[in-house]
């Protein structure tokens, strides 16, 4: 009787885990020709969309001009598999895993929210392809590991650009601080911002949490406006910062408020005219009259109809370092496109995108004041802000 | 001081939607014992509901004030629907099993509803059209919006016009006998299955109009936006007891302003804490809740 | 069976988990296991661990807790936070590094007792004062706990706060989630089978009848909730230590009670065999359901919720109903017993 029981669940056992059973990557033959598979992930649905579609898009505008000019490696095109993580930094970590696991891409491109690159990127980093964030801030992204990469500035930097601004031009001697607790990006942004600002010789209050999600502020906003700062940071995402910016106003509070990049948007204006006197610092500058930038504009809205933001600029830098070094490389393989990445020195639409020892870009960034016009919100540039 | 009452104000209006949903809980649990986790997201519900007819309106080009009340209106109606059907369809089929299966159907509803929410309307969150012009009153050093005086008031009208049902109409009474001895009742001559629909509807619709002003002041709305929400109005109806219409009006005014005041201190991420300490609390010291009355249970 | 012969039986079922978890982990010769497969396959033995335990107070005891993710969550931290703050302190003990197979298994003792401990306490705090109240109440209870110990988690920045338990050091592997299901199945049918299982079964059947005939209703029923939560309490440990799944407090909420209550509710309330069915089916179930969501996304969570509903209505005892799964299943010749049998009635 023992021996029949036994030999039912090693059977049992058995046919469960040979149905998983494939063979080692390697040591089957690397495909050398048709398609070059590439996976980006972004937060298609959720709190995150306008995010998504942004560096999607961008990078598809990328490709599609590869692709139309002969595409790489001797006329094999690329191909761009797209999936949703949701907003969801366990769903950004599981698409990876999919995409490299079962989709065989040979790079990842992907994401624009810190935290949902920092889920994903330990996957790219174990399984050694190359992942290049169009957009995520945090410093934490590219120490995750050698296979990571970024095309933008980080977060030390963009701290000390936003407190630069407000003490220098705003004249702003005591500032409050919003921080979104849920986000990477927030909360590192917010203590760049405190270093740069206190060192500067001005008084940061108290930072007052807030989470991703919440749509009721006035309470916490309450508190600030009894503190009297001369300006108001709130380093976060873009849903939050278009209420935050409409119960401010309702409340009574006039003073200037800067976010960052991350309140680049689609709905951001619903902050409507409560707009008025805010800033952020950002990638690239719309108005930027070089003619990459407008050729890049041009494009964008011929395909998709409609103005392209600073994300989406970002996501069509991140694929054209990736194709110029999958070209520089000769190779789709992993160990070899990482380096080729690591050389990179790609002139892009967000400005020069020299690879440096960390793997970040060190690049300029822009202050833009916002305006709520016809509708929608409305960029205009300020000034640039060159990095030391 | 004007901290004092503009935090005050700032938690009244956040109450007065929480009393608006626990009245539906307090209404139906009254009547069929049932915790009906699906009502916060009728509430939801109905700020869609409001969404999609405020921009077919295309009310954000032109606010009004009979705009804003057709909209209630419609809302409204399309959510009492939608709860009587949610009875008829999920909760009528388990009236006779256990509590825990019903407690699970509901659940089961709640999620459909949240999850459903998503594949229709999408995942992304969408802003509500300003169909009031905001307008922002200064009283002193307080700032109160028209929005959330709207809100307050429209709420209280609400609470008397349900007392006023319960207590002073046939439909009422019936609905009191039901929820004494749903059997009895039965023999007494009431159509219950006709008193239960109603109860639903009208919890159904006082959360379509707490969906749709909520949604004028905190304009963002997304599939999700029930489910916490659904919780606390839930706690305040015990906390105000369960069962008692003026109680769950209390109980969701205290905890919109504890939930105010704990955001106002260094521990506003602690806020959604708040609503379950205070219902631990409770159920610890007086299960009644503060207006409600104890039953002795029978073996 | 006596000593020698359980003895042998636990030793026969280390060394296949061990065998077992080298062809998982590192394949043989050319082949492996698919990862993505592999990791279904954890989560499956994870939610085992995390359905059986659960099933312990809502199925034998026939109280309704929706607080299993509070659970997770005290034990999961924990377990990390020790791993993480002096894993390799332990591991140097023993003259082996955290990261290598050997020191992983030696940290994953004390790191999962640990969480055990703290899950246990936790279901101790939380069992005293709830078990008094009854039914929808102690459910509401039970989730205003788990909710509080959610918001506390993500107030502590050295755990990851909001962002979650990024820093964790995977050390799960197979071994451990299916020795640990294996465990908590073992437990849980041995309660079953004792004076404290008849306890429990009393009471659930009717409380105050039992509370009558003599058996202190509380004490059992604290016993239960913290055995319950301390196995949570592990799975929650192996959960968070596995590669590329940080615990995260926006994770651990209601939902998740409530994904483990539907498997015990689909697999029949009672019944430890179908909370493992249950368990595994809706591990599954979501990822089979993936490509389905690619067209129509988010449509996999309302079948979910629909699944819920319906069998609410038609078929309320699960797939099992309180029937377990026995050896004379088997047996060729003896065909099936219905009902009767070995079940729990």
């Amino acid at each position: 009787m023992k021996l029949h029981r036994f030999a039912v669940l090693a059977a049992a056992s058995v046919l469960a885990l040979s149905v998983g059973c494939e063979r080692r990557p390697g040591t089957t033959e690397q495909s050398a020709t048709g398609e070059i598979l590439v996976g980006m992930y972004g937060s298609m649905t959720g709190d995150g969309a306008s995010f998504g579609r942004s560096s999607v898009e961008g990078a598809q505008l990328a490709i599609e001009e590869i692709n139309n000019a002969g595409g790489l490696l001797g006329g094999r095109k690329i191909r761009l598999l797209v999936e949703d993580d949701q907003s969801r930094p366990e769903e950004a970590s599981n698409a990876v895993t999919k995409m490299i696991t079962q989709d065989k891409v040979v790079a990842v491109l992907g994401e624009v929210a810190s935290r949902r690159t920092l889920a994903a990127a330990p996957v790219s980093q174990k399984y050694k392809i190359p992942m290049i964030t169009p957009s995520s801030t945090n410093e934490r992204v590219t120490q995750v590991g050698d296979y990571v990469f970024r095309v933008c500035f980080i977060d030390p930097f963009q701290g000390e650009v936003l407190a630069k601004f407000a003490y220098n031009d705003l004249k702003a001697r005591k500032v409050a601080v919003l921080k979104d607790i849920q986000q990477d990006y927030s909360v590192g942004l917010t203590e760049s911002i405190q270093k740069t600002f206190t060192a500067l010789g001005g008084q940061v209050l108290d930072p007052v949490s807030y989470s991703s999600g919440d749509s009721d502020f006035r309470a916490i906003l309450t508190q600030v406006r009894a503190q009297k700062p001369d300006a108001i940071f709130a380093p976060g995402y873009y849903p939050e910062a278009a209420i935050i910016l409409r119960q401010a106003r309702e409340l009574g509070m006039t003073m200037p408020i800067l976010g960052g990049d991350g309140w680049v948007g689609d709905a951001l204006k619903n902050g409507r005219e409560a707009l008025k006197n805010s800033f952020i610092s950002n990638h690239y500058s719309g108005d930027n009259p070089d003619p990459v930038v407008q050729n890049f504009k041009k494009a964008y809205r011929a395909k998709f109809n409609r103005e392209p933001d600073s994300i989406a600029a970002l996501g069509y830098d991140s694929a054209k370092v990736l194709a110029d070094s999958i070209t520089r490389a000769a190779s789709t393989d992993g160990a070899k496109l990482r380096d080729a990445i690591a050389a990179a020195d790609v002139p892009g639409v967000t400005g020069r995108l020299k690879m440096n020892a960390d793997r970040n870009v060190d690049k300029p960034a822009v202050i833009e004041e916002l305006q709520f016009v016809n509708g929608d919100v409305k960029y205009v540039y300020r000034t640039t802000i060159n990095p030391n | 001081m004007d901290t004092f009452l503009q935090q005050f104000i700032n938690g009244l209006s956040l109450g007065a939607i929480y009393a608006l949903i626990a009245l539906g809980y307090t209404m139906v649990y009254g009547v069929l014992r049932l915790i009906n986790f699906a009502h916060g997201d009728v509430y939801m519900l109905g700020a869609f509901a409001g969404f999609y007819l405020a921009n077919a309106l295309n009310m954000d080009a032109h606010p009004s004030v009979l705009g804003t009340i057709a909209v209630t209106m419609g809302a409204m109606a399309i959510c009492a629907a939608i709860g009587v059907l949610i009875e008829r369809l999920a909760y009528r089929p388990v009236r006779h099993h256990s509590r825990l299966t019903s407690l699970i159907t509901a659940i089961g509803v709640s999620l459909l509803l949240e999850y459903g929410g998503q594949v229709v309307f999408g995942a992304t969150p969408r802003f509500f059209p300003q169909m009031i012009r905001s307008q922002t009153y200064s009283l002193g050093g307080v700032q109160i919006t028209n929005q959330a005086l709207m809100i307050i008031v429209v709420s209280v009208i609400l609470m008397f016009g349900l007392q006023f049902i319960v207590h002073h109409t046939k439909i009422g009474k019936a609905m009191r006998a039901v929820s004494f001895n749903l059997p009895v009742a039965r023999l007494m001559g009431i159509n219950t299955d006709f008193v239960i629909a109603f109860t639903f509807a009208l919890g159904s619709a006082l959360a379509a109009v707490g969906g749709v002003l909520v949604a004028l002041s905190i304009p963002r709305i997304d599939p999700l936006m029930g489910l916490m929400t659904g919780l606390k109005a839930f706690v305040a109806a015990v906390l105000g007891g369960i069962g008692n219409i003026p109680g769950a009006m209390l109980g969701g005014m205290l905890i919109g302003l504890m939930e105010t005041w704990i955001s106002a201190t260094a521990y506003s991420t602690f806020r959604d804490a708040v609503a379950f300490a205070v219902l631990i609390v409770i159920l610890l010291l007086r299960p009644a809740g503060i207006l409600g009355s104890s039953v002795t249970e029978k073996v | 069976m006596s000593l020698a012969r359980k003895l042998l039986v636990v030793v026969v079922t280390l060394a296949a988990l061990l065998a077992l978890n080298d062809v998982f982990e590192y394949g043989v010769g050319d082949f492996q296991i698919n990862p993505y497969y592999a990791r279904i396959i954890n989560l499956i033995g994870i939610n085992i661990t995390l359905a059986v335990s659960l099933n312990l107070i809502n199925g034998l005891a026939g109280q309704f807790s929706i607080g299993h993710a509070g659970f997770m969550a005290v034990g999961g931290y924990t377990a990390t936070y020790l791993t993480v703050y002096h894993g390799r302190q332990i591991a140097g003990w023993f003259g082996a590094g955290v990261t290598n197979p050997l020191g992983a298994s030696i940290v994953m003792v004390p790191s999962l007792l640990a969480g055990a401990a703290a899950a246990a306490l936790a279901g101790l705090l939380v069992g005293i004062p709830s078990l008094r109240l009854k039914g929808d109440y102690l459910a509401i209870v039970t989730l205003g706990f788990s909710e509080i110990i959610r918001v506390i988690i993500l107030n502590i920045p050295a755990v990851g706060g909001a962002t979650g338990f990024t820093d964790a050091i995977p050390i799960t592997n197979f071994f451990w989630i299916f020795s640990m299901a294996v465990l908590t199945i073992v437990i849980t049918r041995n309660i079953a089978m004792s004076t404290f299982g008849r306890a429990l079964f009393a009471i659930r059947s009717d409380e105050i009848a039992a509370e009558a005939m003599g058996i202190n209703t509380t004490r059992y029923k604290v016993m239960a909730f913290v055995i319950s939560a301390a196995l949570a309490g592990v799975a929650g440990g192996l959960s968070g230590q596995l590669f590329a799944n940080p615990l995260n407090p926006q994770n651990l909420n209601f939902v998740k009670s409530i994904e483990v209550i539907v498997m015990i509710v689909l697999g029949g309330i009672g019944s430890i065999t179908g909370a493992v069915l249950g368990a595994t089916t809706l591990t599954i179930l979501p990822e089979a359901l993936r490509s389905f969501d690619q067209q129509f996304p988010g449509l996999r969570m309302v079948i979910y919720a629909l699944l819920l509903i319906l069998l609410m209505i038609f078929r309320p005892q699960g797939l099992l109903g309180r029937r377990e799964f026995t050896w004379a299943w088997l047996r060729p010749g003896k065909g099936s017993r219905k009902g009767v049998g070995r079940g729990f009635q």
